[in-house]
């Protein structure tokens, strides 16, 4: 429990992040009203703090702080970027800020209409409306501040709507250029019915990015997204994704993190229509100041939903791992199939996987499951390997990768897997 | 080929001498036999002689082909030619087989200096091999070991041993867990591979393997010393008489 005194605080911090936020100069009255809303829920929830419930394994400070903390630009020239060959439509990012000149035109997908977050808030777009800040409010079944705060003050951003069967994916590239940037992200992409669309996104962002995308999956449509994180390892990162899936609809998220001083991601999954699909997994690599954090929240409030959370943590040199995943089962949500796994392999004895599951469910006729295991590579397997000739060192990379496969082989796309999988033995070629 | 000279070991963690002098010569292209009941240290010598840690050499020598094995990584064991067999081949989940022995093959192939085997040609060679095994491609494409039976793991340890096509084949209790039909499978895959420049080291505890694989020599392994060597008879009086016979005969 917070004292008065601590509730004050977080109040205060809450109102200084606000006042702090640039002027959003254009909003019709519509968006208006929704900033102004989040706004208050951010008031009443306060600023995040570490005696927070779910902020106890990740100091908010850096985050919930007016000023980003300076990170220095990373760049690898012999790196080519994430995701560049699976073609899609580019909408690049600097520092946060949108580039329409590095960027490719905005209706190069058919039935995908793209329109700059600061035009669709002026405008008078009725699925943009409906959409901007409405998932993120209903996603408080545990407080999410930052992500109030993300509502209230983003600028920067995309809607999208989705009409038809996506050709090519749509592909958000966010740069870092200014080691003292500060970005603020907010997408809404809404399916109608039938409707199908792959998200890309990759790249570091910022000094310090807060990340909001918003994902109303309508009935029978289907969403795939799949980011990497950029490689930068001071940059820090707060991103949610609320998804709210209608009926027989299917929602895929997989998110690959090498390195950064500090990730929460977190997922927000309603599901409100029967016999839908959701699949959230993260896969991630770090060593050294490396800090990341999942937070997952799924509900299934409707009949015969499948939703899965797979998490592989491989962490070292003092890396720190964190799962805080839950299933909630409300009542009348028969036949819900909930899984949930979170796991961490430590390479050295410095590193360190904290978990909490959660399960907690109301109706009487469910199957849901979860484990989460810590532990360090299997010496069986690795004798056994070392025995056939395979050096201690190739060993280790081979049960790395495998170790990460559970949750890389949650991508459907397997150009898109296999890509991951190729950033992932490059981060171990660089720690031989 | 190998060579051990009166070989002493114990367990790193606790004062607990389990080997007590063991010698044996297994000359090139010979099949020996090591029996011995329970807990005479049989496992032992074939983890000690492959590399596993947890083990350590108090006296003794140990080498292959003149090469002082002891001192090596199990890596360079493996790439200098000596194979174990394990009695408990271990699953790795996410680790292809075909992806698992091509990397084994050819990182052996790079310690020896050798030029690495193209996809297409391990392809080909794994193919041939895994056929005379009856192994399908499922079993190949599966993760090493995952799901497989007790029989198919050991098909699996000789289709390695086929394709790595070691110098010195250590084979520990590969007759465990074995059916008949498997056992003949195995031991037609060992005899395959039997050869002037090839030497086995079959450790079990029944004879019947010993039908299948016929031995040149066999040892009595008891409480960490060998206490009798003879040849294929002596198989055979163990089957008859059993352990406590022989041993007390050596005692």
């Amino acid at each position: 429990m917070l004292t008065p005194a601590q509730r004050a605080a977080k109040a205060d911090l809450a109102e200084t992040l606000l006042a702090a936020a640039p002027a959003s100069g254009n909003d019709g009255a519509w968006a208006r009203e929704a900033r102004a809303l989040a706004a208050r829920r951010l008031r009443e929830m306060g600023a995040p703090v570490r005696r927070d419930e779910y902020w106890k394994w990740t100091d908010p400070a850096t985050l919930a702080q007016v000023e980003a903390p300076e990170a220095t630009v990373f760049s690898d020239p012999a790196e080519t970027p994430v995701f560049e060959a699976a073609g899609g439509l580019k909408l690049v990012f600097a520092d946060g800020v949108f580039r329409p000149d590095l960027s490719d035109p905005l209706d190069g997908i058919e039935g995908v209409e793209v329109a700059p977050l600061s035009e669709a808030m002026a405008a008078d777009i009725h699925w943009a409306k409906d959409l901007y800040g409405a998932l993120e409010g209903e996603g408080h079944y545990v407080p999410r501040p930052l992500a109030a705060l993300n509502t209230a003050t983003a600028t920067e951003g995309f809607a999208v709507r989705v009409t038809g069967r996506a050709d090519r994916p749509l592909h958000f590239r966010y740069l870092h250029e200014d080691p003292r940037s500060d970005a603020v992200v907010h997408h809404v992409v809404r399916l109608e019915p039938g409707a199908e669309l792959t998200v890309l996104e990759n790249g570091p962002a910022a000094a310090r990015l807060n990340g909001c995308m918003e994902v109303d999956v309508a009935d029978t449509a289907r969403f795939h997204h799949v980011r990497a994180q950029g490689r930068a390892h001071e940059r820090r990162a707060f991103t949610a994704m609320f998804a709210r899936l209608g009926r027989e609809s299917a929602y895929k998220s997989f998110t690959l993190t090498v390195n950064g001083a500090l990730t929460r991601n977190e997922q927000v999954v309603d599901f409100t229509g029967d016999d839908a699909v959701a699949h959230v997994a993260g896969a991630c690599v770090g060593d050294r100041d490396f800090h990341h954090d999942d937070t997952v929240f799924v509900t299934h409030g409707a009949e015969r939903c499948e939703s899965r959370q797979v998490f592989k943590k491989v962490l070292r040199g003092e890396a720190k791992g964190i799962f805080q995943g839950k299933i909630l089962v409300k009542a009348g949500a028969q036949k819900t199939d909930g899984y949930q796994i979170s796991q961490g392999l430590l390479l050295d004895d410095t590193a360190e996987f904290l978990a909490k599951p959660e399960l907690e469910i109301y109706a009487d006729d469910v199957a849901c499951s979860h484990g989460s295991t810590c532990g360090a590579v299997d010496e069986d397997m690795l004798f056994y390997m070392r025995a056939r000739g395979v050096p201690r060192a190739e060993a280790q990379n081979l049960l790395v990768l495998a170790f990460l496969a559970e949750a890389v082989q949650e991508i459907e796309e397997e150009a898109l897997a296999e890509e991951v999988r190729e950033r992932i033995a490059g981060w171990i070629d660089r720690r031989r | 080929m190998l060579e051990i000279r009166n070989l002493h070991v114990k367990l790193e963690e606790e004062d607990k001498a389990i080997l007590k002098g063991v010698d044996l010569t297994v000359e090139a292209g010979k099949v020996h036999a090591i029996m011995g009941p329970n807990g005479s240290g049989k496992s032992t010598l074939s983890y000690v002689l492959s590399g596993r840690e947890g083990y350590e050499v108090t006296e003794g020598s140990a080498t292959l082909l003149g090469e002082d094995v002891l001192e090596m990584e199990a890596e360079e064991r493996a790439a200098a030619g000596l194979f174990l067999a394990f009695q408990y081949p271990v699953e790795i989940p996410g680790v292809g087989n075909m992806t698992f022995l091509r990397t084994a093959l050819n990182s052996q192939r790079k310690a020896r200096g050798e030029e690495e085997l193209s996809a297409g040609d391990f392809l080909k060679l794994i193919r041939a091999k895994a056929k005379d095994l009856k192994m399908s491609q499922d079993m190949l494409k599966r993760p090493v070991n995952v799901g497989f039976s007790g029989g198919e793991k050991k098909r699996n340890e000789i289709l390695q041993m086929a394709v790595l096509e070691p110098k010195m084949c250590i084979l520990d209790e590969t007759d465990s867990g074995l059916d008949v039909d498997a056992m003949k499978l195995v031991a037609d895959g060992v005899n395959a591979l039997r050869s002037e420049g090839r030497s086995f080291l079959v450790i079990t505890h029944y004879q019947r393997l010993l039908d299948h694989i016929t031995p040149d020599v066999v040892h009595i392994m008891a409480d960490g010393r060998i206490v009798k060597t003879g040849g294929p008879e002596l198989a055979l009086e163990v089957e008859r008489e059993g352990y406590a016979h022989l041993a007390g005969e050596a005692a």
